[in-house]
This record gives C-alpha cells, structure tokens and sequence, in this order.
C-alpha cells in the first residue's frame, strides 16, 4: 500500500534500535523509527507510517490533510486495521 | 466528476481544472504517466479524468508492486512455502497474486502455513517465536518498502536470527521509467512522479528524464488538488518548452530523500544485473538482490531457488494494460474471466492496480447506473 498512515509520536523506547508508540486515531502501537535517525523524532512529532515504519517527519497540517484523504479514499478503516496489525511490538508468542 | 464538494478547497480545484482546459493546446493529444499506483488509485477512485480536457490522456504506469511482478517470482515462492518447515508471510497483497497453481490463500487452505503480515519486523517476530520453524518474508515494493526490509534484516544480523529469511522482490522505480523511455511504442509527454518512493530516493534523481530525455517530471501528492497541480505543472513546462524536475509534493519530499534509508538500502541490497517485469519485460540493473554478506538470510540462496519462468495467461493482455497501449476494459477477459474476485492477472488484485481500480470506480457505478 503506496498510501502512508499519519501517527503521532506519544513515547520514545529504547534509543539502540529506535522505536517508539505513535498514536494513530487513538491507537496506540509500536514502530521502528529507524528511518528518522538524521531528522531526530521526538515525542509529539508527527511521522508517516508504512509497513510498520516511520518515513519521514510531517507538519500536523500534513498528518491531518493526510489522514482526511485516507478518509476520501475510503482507506481508513484499512490503515488502522494495517496499525493495530503490527504484531512485533507484542511480548511473547 | 464525483465527491468535488467533499474535497479540500473545492474552489480551488474548479480553478485549477479551469486553468489546465484554458492552457491546453485543443490541437494536442497529451500523454501523461502517473507512475505510482496510489495514484492511479487517487485518479480513478475521485474521477479526475472527467475534470480534465479530453485530449489529455493519463497513462498508468508500472508502480504498483504486485503488478508487476512476474508470475514465476509468484511460483518460486510458493514452492518454497509448500515446505514442511516453512512459515511463508508476505503482505496483504501479494495473497491474493496467482501463481500457477493458485494463489497464497489458496495454498494455505491446502494446508500450507501462509500468513499475512503488516510489516517485515512482524515475520522476524515470527521466526524469534518459532526457533523451531524457517520464516521466510515474500518481500515486495519499490523504494518505499525496501529500507524497511533492509532494517528488519539488519536486526536479524545483529540479533543472530538464524531461522528468518528474505525473498526479495524489490524493484527499483527510475529502471522502469527509463525502460517507458526507451521502449519506441511509448510515446509519454511527461510523468507524474511518485510521492512516497520520493521521500526516500528524494527528486533530485529524476533528473535524467529531463536533462537526457527532454521530458517534464512532476513529483505528486495524493490528493485531488495536488494531481490537478502537477498537470497543470506539467502542461506548463510543456507549453513553455521547458523540460524539468518540479516538486509539488515539498510538504514531505526533499530534494536529497532520505539519507537513513538510502544508507540502509545500500548496506543489505546490491542491485541484480537483470529482473524482470511482468508487461515491461526484462530490464537491467533494476531490482535488489541481498549481498553475499546476507546470504544467511537470503531465501533465493538457502532455499536454492531456480527462477521460474512462467509467461502469463494467453489471453490476458496485463502487458499491454501495463505500458499503456491498452485501456483495462479493453482487455479481452476485463469483468468477465478477470474480476477483484476472482483475478487472472495482478492488475486486477492490487486495489492500487490499474484494472482492480477501473473495475472498483468506473465499471461497477457505471454498470450500477451511478
């Protein structure tokens, strides 16, 4: 899927391997913010999803004009359900 | 025109559409790409065609990963699922891509462990929870998707993975288009380029579309407003003889991409001599293989894969659809053989497809008389 999910940076955990929470539509969950290393995330930033991973840093305006478009496409429902999919953040099996 | 009202700055976009009807040479007969298939998706799914003069024609281009990816690559990993000690993931999309012998979802009713991830760190997941099973990830997408796979298997490496393996399919976007370019039947005036393959690989790259082949490049957002932008960018460069790399989408592509992502790319990925694509046929340099440093990890290698090749269906014309020289209901098995239901070729899978796309946003109202 070519069209990103906008999050919002809510926690930052541990700095070796760059995750964080973001907050997506009030899901909370995991991802690897890797990608960012150059442009530094911090908590309340907001980032572009895919696949589990931050791409890029974006302005609020842009998380909420992006989110309202996965709305018109009707792809919202999908990009949640792709967020609350992410399976690596869980403990265990 | 559907949805005009519910869009950002309806007034804005009726303006631009009228600006792109009052620059457009009535003489004319323009050829525009959008290359990524989220556009593709953004244009049939809001009807911008009906917005735009009739002498503009937008041509869909091979950004969409499971479309054009060949159904060999499809059969080498079902045979590598069908292995008793095999956890075989792959996205969403690539569930439902026939092979030969059916898709991953049929295989897995047969009794295969298939299973849909969202994310490449969720199979190394796997592989950490079953030590006892091999994982391997069916690995897909252009630029945006490749860094990611090339993260997750840098934390393979550093945690010492030994049971998790990559199977790549990742392609690379300028190979392609400058394939279209090079490819005599493709007359293309100038590219819509794509947003998120972009903020990795940033605009600069395209420049050799302009400098080398005098064609205009737009980079694009997604929205209705930003695709009617970057044609009238692009009718303006034509109209004004220029030929150059413009950026519509600097809300969250930079010139230079990312840095992070293109280093970890670099660090796993060499490029392949040669791939092929599915309607684009053979095309050098242009898709990711793991260096030998990776091999541990490498499915192609542990799993001694043999490259299938499996030409497509006779009858289904996803080639043509794919360079353009056919409209998707132009095909012969277009809503009859070939449905989102029931797929013959990828296009029809992907909902970024070009034919899933026509068949879900203008064939379905139209024969629903909406």
């Amino acid at each position: 899927m070519c069209l990103a999910i906008p999050g919002q940076v809510v926690e930052l955990l541990d700095e070796h391997h760059h995750y964080a929470i973001v907050d997506v539509s009030g899901v909370r969950r995991k991802i690897n913010i890797g990608l960012l290393k150059n442009q530094g995330a911090q908590v309340g930033d907001w980032v572009l999803i895919h696949v589990g991973f931050a791409m890029s840093k974006i302005s609020e305006e842009q998380a909420a004009e992006q989110l309202r478009l996965l709305h018109m496409l009707g792809e919202s429902e999908e990009a949640l359900q792709e967020v609350q999919g992410y399976r690596f953040g869980e403990e265990g099996k | 025109m559907k949805y005009v009202d519910e869009f950002r700055d309806p007034e804005l976009i009726r303006k631009t559409a009228e600006e792109i009807h009052r620059i457009v040479d009535p003489d004319a007969h323009y050829r525009i790409m959008e290359v990524c298939g989220g556009h593709t998706y953004s244009i049939y799914r809001f009807g911008l065609q009906d917005l735009l003069p009739q002498n503009i024609e937008l041509v869909h281009g091979p950004g969409c990963p499971v479309c054009v990816l060949p159904m060999g690559r499809m059969d080498d990993g079902l045979n590598i699922a069908r292995q008793e000690e095999v956890i075989f993931t792959a996205f969403g999309d690539v569930m439902r891509v026939p092979g030969r012998q059916g898709t991953p979802l049929e295989l897995r009713s047969k009794g295969a462990d298939i299973r849909m991830v969202y994310s490449p760190l969720d199979a190394l997941k796997l592989a950490l929870d079953h030590p006892e099973r091999k994982v391997v990830l069916f690995s897909i997408g252009f630029e945006t998707t490749a860094p990611s796979t090339a993260l997750t298997l840098l934390q393979a490496r550093e945690l010492d993975v030994p049971n998790f393996y990559v199977f790549s399919n990742h392609v690379l976007i300028l190979p392609a288009i400058r394939a279209i370019l090079d490819s005599p039947d493709m007359r293309i005036d100038g590219f819509i380029g794509p947003g998120h393959v972009s903020t990795v690989i940033g605009a600069r790259p395209y420049e050799f579309v302009a400098k080398h082949y005098n064609k205009p490049v737009v980079i694009s957002g997604f929205e209705p407003l930003d695709l009617l932008q970057s044609i009238l960018m692009l009718l303006k460069q034509l109209r004004e003889g220029r030929a150059e790399v413009e950026n519509q989408y600097h809300r969250v592509v930079t010139w230079e991409g990312n840095a992070a992502a293109l280093q970890a790319m670099e660090e796993v990925f060499e490029v392949r001599p040669v791939f092929e694509w599915r309607g684009l046929g053979f095309i050098s340099q242009s898709a990711l293989k793991l260096k030998p440093e990776f091999a541990r990890w490498d499915a192609e290698v542990h799993f001694r894969v043999e490259g299938a090749r499996v030409a497509d269906p006779k009858a289904a014309q996803c080639g043509d659809v794919l360079k353009g020289a056919l409209k998707p209901h132009q095909c012969k098995l277009f809503g009859k053989e070939c449905t989102p239901e029931h797929p013959v070729g990828a296009l029809m899978v992907s909902s970024e497809g070009a034919c899933a796309a026509y068949f879900n946003h203008v064939y379905v109202s139209q024969a629903s008389g909406g």
